[in-house]
């Protein structure tokens, strides 16, 4: 396989990934501006919601004030904006235009219909109801295209760039989203949240689709000390940063099978994996769950720049 | 130019000519709107399957289809013997005149052909000479474009012989058909076009350089997704399981191509390159070109690699070569040319010229180095303006043109608007040549959606046929 393949396959699903995280996380600032008004005001909402999704600096570039229109502008349609829906998905189908042959047509036609659907919609007339549609359409392009990956792609060396990209992608988002918001979850005097409280746990929960199989796992409260193990150590959770690190684990195995070889790649993935082997909670709030996450992310980073060496992407 | 152009389907009295009799018959059983549907059904399939040509003007770029129609253009058995004979012909000619003339340049000693045409013409590649290409051969892939003006009239419009584009909308036309109407299948005996990445393969690998083990690497160099072809290159490379490479992927070293893979550096063999020649690579050709390899060039020299064209053919298709290649065939085959060539007037001649300043109303004028319908005066539809205009340009540089008669070219019936009416169509088949010459049975129909319109090109409102060849 060319490096370049496996460099826009690996891309091609980062992108997708984010497209769905982008879209994820502005929808939960925008419930939260028509619901929390105690809590805050509209714009505050949106705009810590921005912080997390690490748009905020880009965003007062070229907006003054914050509010449902300008958000959604920049954060779904504005191609200036390298994280924008728009610009994912266009990234992700010129990805997936360079390696089409090593697609799979559901995999191709998963991407291109979706890309013609999206360019076809005029930003003006996506508001109330219609924006709500549109937000459940984009996570649903990301969950057409995993589907036609998981069940038409041959597992071979593409699979596992594809999922690597991937789950790196979405390892990086899980854990940025705890950063951003780590205070509200350190352990404090009271222990029983206050409504303020409650209402940015609940957004931490929402933005990594984790608010309802929540309470399936844990049958209590919103917790701070919960949320944080849910999205940090939980293996049956599929955005906590362990079931990624495991995928992304169990993918480069894969390509050690396939080329006989390991590679800077394998320790780069090593030193993410060591960072939460046997460790708890506890500990994690002990040594500084900030601290934590920063070197998480850090590690997490440097799996592609490892990758990008060991397997000739350029 | 006669009033009524030959049609493909019906004989001049009406009758129906025998290889449309069941299509016909097929016409007639479809309820009212079905075809309609069944046009609609293609658009959306071709749409979702992204067979597009791209035209990339913005970052997002917009891509268009080419109409397809659904009423398939028929050759019967006899009539494309006829027709494939004419063509082999003519492609083994061309590429004897293609080493000749890289070699010792016997038909211009001979003065069968002006040696100042060749020489002096800006598509002679004096970086080919003496260079030997894998069997000889230099156009592998060839598009000859093929027009009908009569039951038994078939001139050869251009040789193509450089990079052929439209393979692949005559698999996918082929694809689109099966799907639209199996019923006319079970019906008819059509002759397979799918072969045709199969045999691609083997053509390439059959001109593989020596001293190979194992089967050869064989790659699609492409200049990248922004290419209007791009399409059918990733679609080519897919379906004959070839690497799809753009120039990054490849580099030359010690005289060797190898391309770069997630495992290191991998030895390339054969190259079905879709870069132009003046592309191909920067220490040879156009030192700004960033399409293509450096270095590739020496390779091919040294042997190390095929290049699937050779650079250079296009001294073979230039139209000024054109006028001679009856000449050509005769003087390597000692045949007669079994196709015709469209007669084609000299500008350069004072009798000639005269002529043709005279008629300009009624002929076509082509620039020499033009190509898709540019720099081209179509008489019957120019202005006074545009006769006027071509006239002075004309005079001034009477070498850069060829003027030929407006061919009735034959018309096919076509599902338009108003419901099926007849509309002017060439035929483009596709040749392989490698270890055999191999030509599909079948090819690209263009038609001309427009009423009365010569004009087929895709840029110009032309759409596509599927092209049958029956068995017998």
């Amino acid at each position: 396989m060319l490096g370049r393949t496996a460099q826009n396959l690996f891309w091609l699903s980062r992108y997708i990934e984010r497209a769905e995280n982008m879209a994820r996380m502005f929808e939960v600032g925008y419930r939260m501006s028509l619901t929390s008004r105690r809590e805050g005001s509209a714009s505050e909402h949106l705009h810590s919601m921005m912080q997390a999704a690490e748009v905020d600096e880009g965003f007062h570039l070229k907006h003054k004030q914050a509010d449902v229109g300008s958000v959604a502008d920049y954060m779904i349609f504005d191609e200036e904006n390298p994280s924008s829906v728009k610009s994912c998905l266009l990234a992700a189908r010129t990805n997936a235009r360079s390696v089409r042959t090593a697609l799979t047509t559901e995999m191709w036609e998963s991407i291109n219909a979706a890309w013609l659907e999206f360019a076809a919609i005029r930003p003006r007339d996506v508001n109330g109801a219609r924006l709500q549609e549109l937000l459940f359409w984009i996570k649903q392009v990301s969950h057409r295209y995993r589907g036609a990956l998981l069940s038409t792609f041959l597992r071979d060396e593409g699979y596992a760039f594809s999922q690597i990209g991937n789950f790196v992608e979405r390892a990086d988002n899980t854990a940025r989203i705890l950063d951003m918001k780590y205070y509200v979850l350190l352990p404090r005097a009271t222990m029983v949240g206050g409504d303020v409280d409650i209402a940015q746990w609940t957004m931490i929960l929402r933005a990594a689709s984790a608010h309802r199989s929540y309470r399936h796992v844990y049958h209590d409260r919103y917790k701070a000390w919960n949320i944080a193990d849910y999205l940090i150590l939980r293996p049956e959770m599929p955005r906590s940063l362990i079931f990624c690190v495991d995928w992304i684990n169990r993918t480069v195995d894969m390509l050690e099978d396939i080329y006989g070889t390991r590679t800077k790649g394998h320790d780069a993935v090593d030193a993410v994996a060591e960072l939460l082997e046997g460790t708890s909670v506890d500990r994690i709030f002990e040594s500084g769950l900030h601290d934590f996450l920063t070197e998480f992310i850090d590690r997490n980073n440097r799996i592609t720049d490892a990758l990008a060496e060991s397997y000739n992407f350029y | 130019m006669s009033a009524t152009p030959f049609d493909e389907m019906h004989n001049a009295d009406g009758s129906i000519r025998e290889p449309y009799l069941i299509l016909e018959d097929w016409l007639k059983g479809q309820p009212p709107q079905a075809l309609s549907y069944m046009s609609a059904d293609a658009e959306s399939l071709f749409r979702r399957l992204g067979i597009t040509f791209a035209v990339y003007g913005s970052n997002e770029g917009t891509e268009k289809l080419i109409p397809f129609d659904i009423i398939p253009r028929i050759i019967s058995a006899l009539e494309w013997r006829k027709l494939s004979r004419g063509i082999e012909q003519r492609v083994r000619a061309l590429n004897a005149f293609l080493y000749d003339i890289y070699h010792r340049q016997e038909i211009l000693k001979a003065g069968r052909v002006p040696e100042k045409l060749i020489l002096n013409n800006s598509a002679f590649c004096p970086q080919m000479m003496g260079l030997d290409p894998a069997r000889g051969i230099y156009s592998h892939i060839i598009g000859t474009d093929i027009v009908r003006t009569g039951p038994d009239d078939f001139y050869v419009l251009e040789d193509n012989l450089r990079t052929p584009s439209g393979v692949s909308y005559m698999l996918e036309n082929r694809e689109a058909m099966l799907q639209l109407a199996p019923e006319l299948f079970q019906r008819y005996k059509v002759a397979p076009v799918e072969t045709y990445p199969e045999t691609l393969r083997r053509t390439m690998e059959s001109v593989a350089p020596g001293g190979i083990h194992g089967s050869p690497n064989l790659v699609v160099l492409t200049p990248g997704i922004h290419n209007s072809a791009y399409f059918e290159h990733s679609f080519l490379a897919d379906q004959m399981g070839a690497m799809l490479c753009e120039g990054q992927d490849l580099f030359v070293e010690n005289g060797k191509v190898y391309m770069r893979t997630t495992t290191g550096p991998e030895r390339v063999d054969v190259i079905y390159r879709r870069i132009d020649d003046d592309f191909l690579d920067p220490l040879t050709f156009r030192p700004d070109s960033m399409l293509g390899v450096p270095g590739l060039f020496d390779a091919y020299r040294a042997g190390n690699v095929t290049l699937v064209n050779a650079p250079g053919t296009g001294i073979a298709d230039d139209k000024a070569v054109y006028v001679y290649v009856p000449e050509i065939i005769e003087f390597y085959l000692g045949e007669k040319a079994l196709l015709k060539n469209v007669p084609t007037y000299n500008c350069t001649n004072d009798d000639e010229r005269a002529y043709v300043l005279e008629h300009l109303g009624e002929l076509v004028v082509k620039e020499v180095h033009g190509s898709g319908g540019y720099g081209m005066l179509v008489g019957p539809a120019s202005t006074k303006a545009q006769r006027e205009e071509f006239k002075r340009r004309i005079l001034a540089r009477p070498d850069n043109y060829i003027v030929q008669p407006t061919l009735a070219l034959s018309t096919c019936p076509t599902f338009v608007e108003k419901g099926i009416a007849p509309r002017h169509v060439d035929l483009r088949p596709y040749v392989l040549v490698g270890d055999d010459v191999r030509i599909t049975p079948g090819g690209l129909t263009r038609v001309a959606l427009k009423r009365g319109s010569l004009v087929v090109n895709s840029s110009q409102g032309g759409g596509t046929k599927d092209t049958w060849v029956l068995e017998d």
